[in-house]
């Protein structure tokens, strides 16, 4: 018992990153009707970006989260300018290609990238982006256990619970922003109908850049607290776990921001019960979670390809 | 720039390559015009090869180039005359590579010292049956997935090829070698698939698997491109372009959009199989990672560089990129990362300022049927 909830504990801190990247996922296609595969990567470049803001400013755990979401922001911007604004007109099949595209640009990038600086304290270090890179997480956060139930086997890390705590306030704060504010008003609008939205005087191609920009500020986030938590970072850490939070924004219905979080939460939950009920692999139980996700993925949308709170698109003729 | 120069002088061994590349570019409408390019290719690399002209590496290299066209070419037959986005062809690739190296590893169990009238057809039915394992697949997989459109069906079949490499992470198998019983298998994948059984003619045993991967490579490319374009200029191909088209339209024009989706997406992944069974064979080894997303991204790459839809398109788009890698690839030394920042920054440039690719709605004169211009399969 006491091991199903840690157990719990586990896949809901998996599942608030699942949730913060599909967050990205859902609010892009709502607005564009596009998959944009390169999201994953910027989940990748936020957890650089963390790692040299917390090396090279010697920042804490404030300017790291400040300085990903910014970086990711600013890197969501140009790709919808760069690229996918140019695209929009064409078939949905280009843009898709486009990201693909981007995404093998950017992790590859990150791959190939080598050289020397030095640190806050002094240090000369150097950075490869071939090989697993160790995140400074100790500097950012101090870690502790805390007894979650007295008496009983249960704990939470203060990691974890900072990851809970950031990703549920940046939801929160998601939420009060589509919901509350003439910015939410224009972005939900703009997923309805753009051509209106238009007629209003309001800029589409505004409110779209500033969808992809705070879409990938989350991501960023979200590549800092896995970061936190899952201190080796690398170059391809962003292929896998963007794909997953896809599956998960897919299971909650692609568009849909409630959905997106829930599908978020469910799939890190799955994840973890199924590495823990299911034989492990001779190497480590990644693969088969990996697995455990596309099946997933495919069950959903031969069942339910609308997702949980999607609804059914019907084609017109 | 010595690195560079290393790299251009690399490159001139690929003049075999450059020869059928021109061949295949000359305007000639002729039904024999096939016949000579193919030919040409069969007599001249061996024969550069015997006079030392080119390097062991580059016919081996040659071969590569032939059955990644041929993974393309299949992927070209899926995703560009069907219109069906697939992004998981590198997993249909690898279950006709496990089919056909199971078979010829520990059924037929070839090797060095097999005797030749059973050697070669052995492989060649190991070929077949690859091909058929991976249609088989194929069929499995379209059959639910392709009520799907765009890119939901993109990612499905991503999954699809991601699952494969899952599970045949867990698939071992026992080898009895003399007295000990190995495991093979498994994560680490199977490192000794026999090479293709060649002709035992003497002095040339080092050289003779990769002529014998050379000859196999080829001869199934151009099987394959026979079939593939004479399936893409039937009715059966205008069906599929229609589809592409527009599929509503098509359904209501009578076309039975079930049969010919499950039915492009079952042959693509059978050419895609025989494929992965010549890769497996080629490299000796397979390795689950070999069916993952990277792998299909690479062929997806070539399709879309060449211009989606033209069987032209890729062949040349195929052989282009693998001879500019490898030049790359001595150029870069360690840094392979960058070949594919390069490919994927093109793959945006295309994407941008030249959707249709390379060579796309055009096809080489002698792919064109009689009385047609060279615009392209419908």
């Amino acid at each position: 018992m006491d091991l199903i909830l840690n157990q719990f504990i586990n896949g809901l801190q998996r599942g608030s990153i699942y949730a913060l990247i599909a967050l990205g996922y859902t609010m892009v296609y709502g607005v564009l009707r596009l998959i944009n595969f390169a999201h994953g990567e910027v989940f990748m470049i936020g957890a650089f970006a963390a790692y040299f803001a917390a090396l090279m400013a010697g920042g804490g755990l404030v300017v790291a989260l400040v300085a990903a979401m910014c970086a990711c922001g600013v890197l969501g911007l140009l790709m919808e300018v760069g690229v996918y604004r140019p695209l929009r007109s064409r078939p949905r099949l280009t843009a898709l290609i486009a990201a693909i595209g981007l995404s093998i640009l950017l992790s590859n990038l990150v791959q190939a990238l080598q050289f020397d600086f030095r640190s806050a304290s002094g240090e000369e270090m150097h950075f490869s982006g071939a090989s697993y890179t160790p995140f400074p997480a100790d500097l950012l956060a101090a870690n502790a256990h805390y007894r979650l139930v007295p008496g009983r086997e249960v704990y939470v890390t203060r990691i974890q619970g900072l990851n809970l705590g950031v990703s549920v306030a940046l939801m929160a704060g998601l939420w009060l922003l589509v919901r509350r504010t003439a910015l939410g008003r224009a972005m939900r609008a703009c997923a309805d109908n753009q051509e209106s939205l238009s007629l209003m005087g309001v800029s589409v191609n505004r409110v779209i850049a500033v969808t992809f920009g705070i879409g990938a500020a989350l991501a960023g986030a979200a590549g800092v607290l896995s970061a936190l938590t899952y201190p080796r970072i690398d170059a391809t850490m962003g292929l896998m776990a963007g794909l997953k939070a896809f599956v998960a924004a897919v299971l909650g219905g692609i568009g849909s921001i409630p959905g997106a979080v829930a599908g978020g939460f469910i799939m890190g939950l799955a994840e973890v019960a199924a590495a823990g009920a299911l034989p492990s692999s001779p190497v480590d139980y990644t693969p088969l979670a990996d697995g455990v996700a596309f099946a997933l993925l495919i069950l959903v949308l031969l069942v339910r390809p609308q997702g949980i709170f999607g609804e059914a698109e019907s084609q017109k003729v | 720039m010595s690195a560079l120069l290393n790299g251009l002088r690399g490159l001139w061994q690929f003049w075999p390559i450059a020869i059928a590349l021109g061949l295949m570019l000359a305007p000639v409408r002729s039904r024999k015009w096939p016949w000579v390019i193919v030919g040409s290719t069969l007599v001249l690399t061996p024969l550069a090869l015997s006079l030392g002209w080119i390097t062991l590496y580059a016919a081996r290299m040659e071969a590569l180039i032939f059955i990644t066209a041929i993974l393309a070419v299949s992927l070209n037959l899926i995703n560009g005359l069907t219109g069906l986005f697939s992004i998981g062809h590198a997993g249909f690739a690898i279950v006709g590579g496990y089919a056909a190296g199971i078979l010829t590893t520990f059924v037929f169990q070839l090797g060095p010292e097999t005797r030749l009238p059973l050697a070669i057809p052995a492989f060649v039915v190991s070929l077949l049956l690859g091909g058929l394992a991976a249609a088989a697949f194929g069929f499995l997989v379209g059959l639910p997935t392709l009520r799907l459109r765009g890119d939901y069906l993109a990612i499905a079949t991503l999954g699809f090829g991601e699952i494969i490499c899952v599970v045949l992470r867990f698939i071992t198998f026992r080898r009895p070698v003399g007295e000990q019983v190995f495991e093979v298998g498994g994560p680490r994948g199977i490192q000794d698939i026999p090479a293709m059984p060649g002709l035992p003619i003497p002095g040339t045993e080092v050289a003779m698997p990769v002529l014998a991967s050379f000859v196999y490579s080829l001869v199934a490319l151009a099987l394959i491109v026979w079939a593939i374009r004479n399936l893409s200029f039937s009715s059966h191909g205008r069906a599929c372009a229609a589809i592409r088209e527009d599929e509503v339209a098509a359904e209501i024009l009578g076309v039975d959009t079930v049969f010919y989706k499950v039915g492009a997406f079952t042959i693509g992944a059978f050419f895609a199989g025989v494929g992965g069974a010549l890769l497996a064979h080629w490299s000796n080894m397979l390795h689950p990672s070999m069916g993952g997303f990277v792998r299909s991204i690479e062929y997806l790459i070539i399709v879309y560089i060449g211009g989606v839809g033209s069987i032209s398109g890729s062949l040349l788009a195929a052989a282009l990129l693998l001879i500019c890698g490898e030049t790359l690839k001595d150029v870069l030394r360690d840094r392979d990362a960058w070949r594919m920042v390069l490919y994927g920054g093109i793959l945006i440039a295309v994407m941008l300022w030249r959707p249709r690719g390379l060579y796309g709605d055009r096809e080489f004169p002698w792919l064109m049927p009689r009385g047609r211009s060279t615009d392209g399969p419908a």
